[in-house]
């Protein structure tokens, strides 16, 4: 302990950011962290702005919808609404994360722990992240888009391009495949190629350019077979491949957007995990340089305090409170599995028998690398946690006259808590389930989506929006038709061209 | 491996291109309250920005979402006094419940989004309505000029800057201090030396010592260079905006009835323009406002863009007042006069001779300029033809019949012409 510290005063340095980014690594290569080379980058406020409004991409294409981003946080930021986050990290080979200018080194070495190695070592082991991102090829294509779209907004005009990419972005949330799994990395390329090849064909076979009927559909008056025969998902995807009138640069713009959602799609799955994984790393590590002398009682105070805005969690009737929030409970939960493993009680072992009293840092790693935030709630949510935030579930039902508390945090209800939360991130529920349910490939081409209900809970108006620009992607009519649990349509919209 | 890059040079505005973008796109709506937001302003007031505010509907970026309604289970955290199976009063709307997850989810809610125009921004949606030739915007956009001007002498600069007799002589005053205590002991080493001398001879050891030390501080002294950086001086200049003068800018106004708010919001942008061409010339402006009907009075600026008056029109009656103000506030030789006339044209008869005889005599023989609009859509009465005969005695009048606003523009063309040239 009789080190001394790096540094005394809470200005920052490029020596100085060196020194600690070399223990911050010393540490989390100790705690078995496997991640990406790191590299910082120090940026300023308003630069913190540009990345916020590219949603975190170094390198996006243009498009207004980043600019009315922009425009609003500028002005928040400006009113003082808004603090800049202090973190931005980039999931890519090397991992980018930001430093701000105006952070103070307490700061700065906390976003390097919080970011560069919590997030990071996230990103690489996480399995939604290895098999749905490849963190080495999403820079150059987020190049790429924006030089194709750039060379497009030239070649057919801003606002073609401006319109289209709108239509593109309103389905950005389903232009995802949620269930199938894309091949393992490590093929992945070849296999494009292959697809390449596939689809080539497939475009010979268009089923919908198809104009002479097969002789035997002629005779086949009972039931003509649906297309696509099992319904689909991925609406951009069966866009891109499907849609009869669309230009070449169009399908490769529905591509762009599609696979940067892609890209996106395990973050807004891992919330809780992500966040918690790396909140639980930057605590720890930084206690650790302070029990090693590194950093003085003035950092390790200053830390605190910004960690302890980090983790706050409001309860229901604050006027501040705006849901769970995810570096709490992800917080909570991950050093909750530590104490699990190291000081199990009674009640540990008989939730936790596999890891109760085993190796901390063995179950923590398996933790991040295996589940995400739906799941890993379901699985690790403890009764420890529940109680310490004294969770409680209300049922909304719009048939009834009252809403109701269905279960508080006692001893009965620890189960139920926990399926009711873990439902709560699964991203299958919060959104609805619309699927290309038909192409009338006889008739007028028309498309038909079908929006599957689920406990009665209806879309919201704008939806009828959103079908004029699928319409504008498709080309033809489109209909979009909410089905019962039992498959009885209950209201149905039709966008005429 | 790790590296650490300053991107801090890089450049912030990365976002621009997309402001731009979404600046376009709202055209319609942001010129609208532009041009709100011009007739709340002061004929003077064009040098901020201006808050905007477009309807949230109209920015809206739909997505397939779930709404209101159906069965739902949440979860929240921090109980306090319920108990399984209680049965509440749905709360009303904010506390977080059911549907909180989508409200937050689609953002901003229904509130109307606001954002701020830059200046130059401002301007250009200004210029927009106007029709200006776009040379004569960004001459008017860009900031006043400025001039370099010297101011003293600085440490650090580059090359091209160093003042050579500065440098030097502070360099040799840096030699003579430096040098100054090797020379008093190199005098007092050779006065022991003499000393020592007169006992000893050459090969005495103390002798040899001293012829030593004498040697190195003389090489010590040869060591101090010439001249370092820290001497170098170097001129020093500064922006100082370019030397202008002052000028005067009258708006004169018809307030009688038949004068509307339609024309008056578009003698505004009429008077605003002219303020704006003269803040490039002149470091000082001074705005006198002369409102007539039958008798002209000076005002403030509220008064005349937003009295009405009611009776008939005595055009002389201003000019006479125009003209008694610059004998007694504003003599040439120290004033830039200008005037800008807006009227929908109507005059007593007999007067419209008077006009012409005042002008001639006692107004543009002093102005630099003189701009005269007339709003309207009937047709000319007697005023216009008086005012033809003025223009085709006087190189520096300028008349325009406006029915839309972009007709102001070239009332100033000859103006701006001058200015460009």
């Amino acid at each position: 302990m009789s080190r001394k510290p790096l540094s005394e005063t809470s200005e920052w340095t490029f020596e100085l950011i060196e020194k600690y980014h070399k223990e911050i690594e010393r540490i989390a290569g100790n705690f078995g962290l496997d991640t990406y080379p790191v590299q910082l980058e120090i940026i300023t406020a308003e630069q913190m702005m540009d990345a916020y409004a590219s949603v975190g991409m170094p390198i996006g294409y243009t498009h207004w919808s980043f600019g009315k981003e922009f425009v609003n946080n500028e002005k928040r930021y400006k009113r003082g609404q808004m603090g800049l986050a202090y973190e931005i990290v980039i999931n890519s080979d090397p991992c980018i994360a930001y430093l701000m200018e105006e952070n103070s080194m307490t700061m700065q070495a906390l976003v390097i722990a919080h970011a560069a190695y919590g997030h990071n070592s996230f990103f690489k082991n996480n399995y939604l992240f290895k098999t749905w991102t490849s963190a080495d090829a999403i820079i150059d294509y987020l190049l790429f888009a924006k030089n194709y779209i750039a060379e497009c907004e030239e070649r057919y005009g801003e606002d073609q391009v401006e319109a289209f990419l709108d239509s593109c972005h309103t389905l950005k949330n389903f232009g995802v495949d949620r269930y199938k799994r894309p091949v393992k990395l490590s093929m992945q390329e070849e296999k494009e190629r292959q697809k390449e090849r596939e689809e080539y064909l497939q475009s010979q076979v268009n089923e919908i350019w198809r104009t002479l009927p097969k002789i035997e559909e002629q005779f086949d008056v009972i039931q003509e077979k649906r297309f696509p025969e099992e319904p689909e998902e991925n609406l951009l995807y069966f866009i891109e491949k499907n849609a009869p009138l669309l230009e070449p640069w169009q399908r490769e713009i529905v591509r762009i957007v599609r696979k940067i959602a892609q890209y996106f799609y395990p973050q807004r799955q891992t919330q809780v995990m992500n966040e918690g994984w790396a909140t639980f790393w930057h605590y720890t590590i930084l206690n650790q340089l302070y029990d090693e002398g590194l950093v003085t009682d003035g950092f390790i105070i200053e830390f605190l305090q910004s960690h302890t805005n980090v983790v706050y969690q409001p309860d229901f009737d604050s006027p501040y409170y705006s849901g769970i929030n995810p570096y709490a409970l992800g917080f909570a939960m991950m050093s909750d599995i530590r104490r699990i493993c190291e000081h199990p009680t009674d009640e540990d072992r008989q939730w936790f028998p596999d890891i109760a009293g085993s190796d901390w840092l063995d179950a923590m790693h398996f933790a991040m690398q295996n589940f995400k935030d739906e799941s890993f709630i379901s699985q690790y949510l403890s009764p420890k946690v529940i109680r310490d935030f004294k969770l409680f579930s209300v049922l909304d039902d719009d048939r009834e006259k009252e809403i109701e508390i269905t279960s508080i945090h006692n001893e009965i209800n620890y189960e139920y808590i926990r399926q009711a939360l873990s439902e709560q991130y699964n991203l299958g529920s919060l959104e609805p389930n619309i699927q290309v349910y038909n192409v009338d490939l006889n008739g007028d081409r028309s498309l038909t989506l079908q929006h599957t209900q689920y406990n009665r809970i209806p879309l919201d108006k704008s939806a009828n929006e959103v079908v004029k620009h699928v319409a504008r992607l498709w080309g033809f009519d489109v209909r979009l038709e909410t089905v019962k649990e039992n498959g009885t349509i209950v209201h149905s919209f039709h966008c005429q061209l | 491996m790790s590296r650490i890059v300053d991107r801090r040079l890089n450049g912030k505005n990365k976002s621009a291109v997309n402001r731009q973008k979404f600046i376009r796109r709202f055209r319609q709506q942001i010129k609208r309250a532009v041009a709100d937001a011009i007739s709340d302003r002061s004929v003077t007031d064009l040098e901020k920005g201006e808050k905007v505010s477009i309807p949230a509907k109209d920015i809206s970026e739909p997505f397939f979402h779930h709404g209101q309604g159906g069965r739902r289970e949440r979860i929240h955290p921090g109980n306090k006094e319920f108990q399984q199976g209680d049965r509440l009063p749905r709360p009303k709307g904010g506390e977080g419940q059911g549907s909180d997850n989508q409200a937050s989810d689609s953002g901003e809610g229904l509130d109307d989004f606001i954002f701020e125009l830059t200046r130059e921004e401002f301007l250009q949606f200004f210029f927009d309505d106007l029709e200006l030739p776009n040379l004569v915007k960004t001459k008017l956009a860009t900031i006043n000029e400025t001039k370099k001007i010297r101011a003293g002498h600085t440490s650090d600069g580059i090359p091209t800057n160093i003042n050579v007799i500065r440098s030097l002589r502070g360099a040799m005053g840096r030699r003579i201090a430096l040098r100054a205590p090797y020379k008093n002991r190199i005098k007092e080493a050779q006065a022991e030396l003499q000393e020592l001398l007169r006992q000893h001879d050459k090969n005495y050891p103390a002798v040899k010592a001293l012829e030593q030390e004498i040697e190195q501080l003389k090489k010590k002294i040869e060591r101090i260079p010439f001249i370092d950086t820290f001497d170098l001086r170097y001129d020093n200049h500064i922006d100082q905006p370019k030397p202008t003068t002052q000028a005067v800018m009258f708006c004169i106004m018809d307030v009688s009835g038949s004068m509307g708010f339609e024309e008056k919001d578009m003698a505004k942008r009429f008077f605003m323009l002219l303020y704006l061409f003269l803040t490039r010339t002149y470091e000082k402006i001074q705005v006198v406002f002369v409102s007539h009907h039958t008798v002209a009075s000076e005002v403030d600026e509220e008064t005349f863009f937003y009295s009405r008056e009611t009776g008939g029109t005595v055009v002389s009656s201003a000019l006479e007042l125009v003209s008694q103000i610059i004998r007694d506030r504003f003599p040439t030789s120290d004033w830039n006069i200008y005037a800008a006339q807006a009227s929908d044209g109507d005059n007593w008869d007999d007067d419209s001779i008077t006009c012409r005889k005042i002008m001639n005599e006692q107004i543009m023989p002093y102005v630099q300029y003189y701009a005269y609009i007339e709003i309207t859509e009937d047709r000319h009465q007697n005023l216009w033809q008086e005012y033809l005969s003025v223009k085709s005695n006087w190189d520096n009048f300028a008349m325009q019949r406006i029915e839309r606003i972009a007709d102001i523009y070239p009332v100033f063309r000859k103006l701006f012409k001058k200015q460009l040239a």
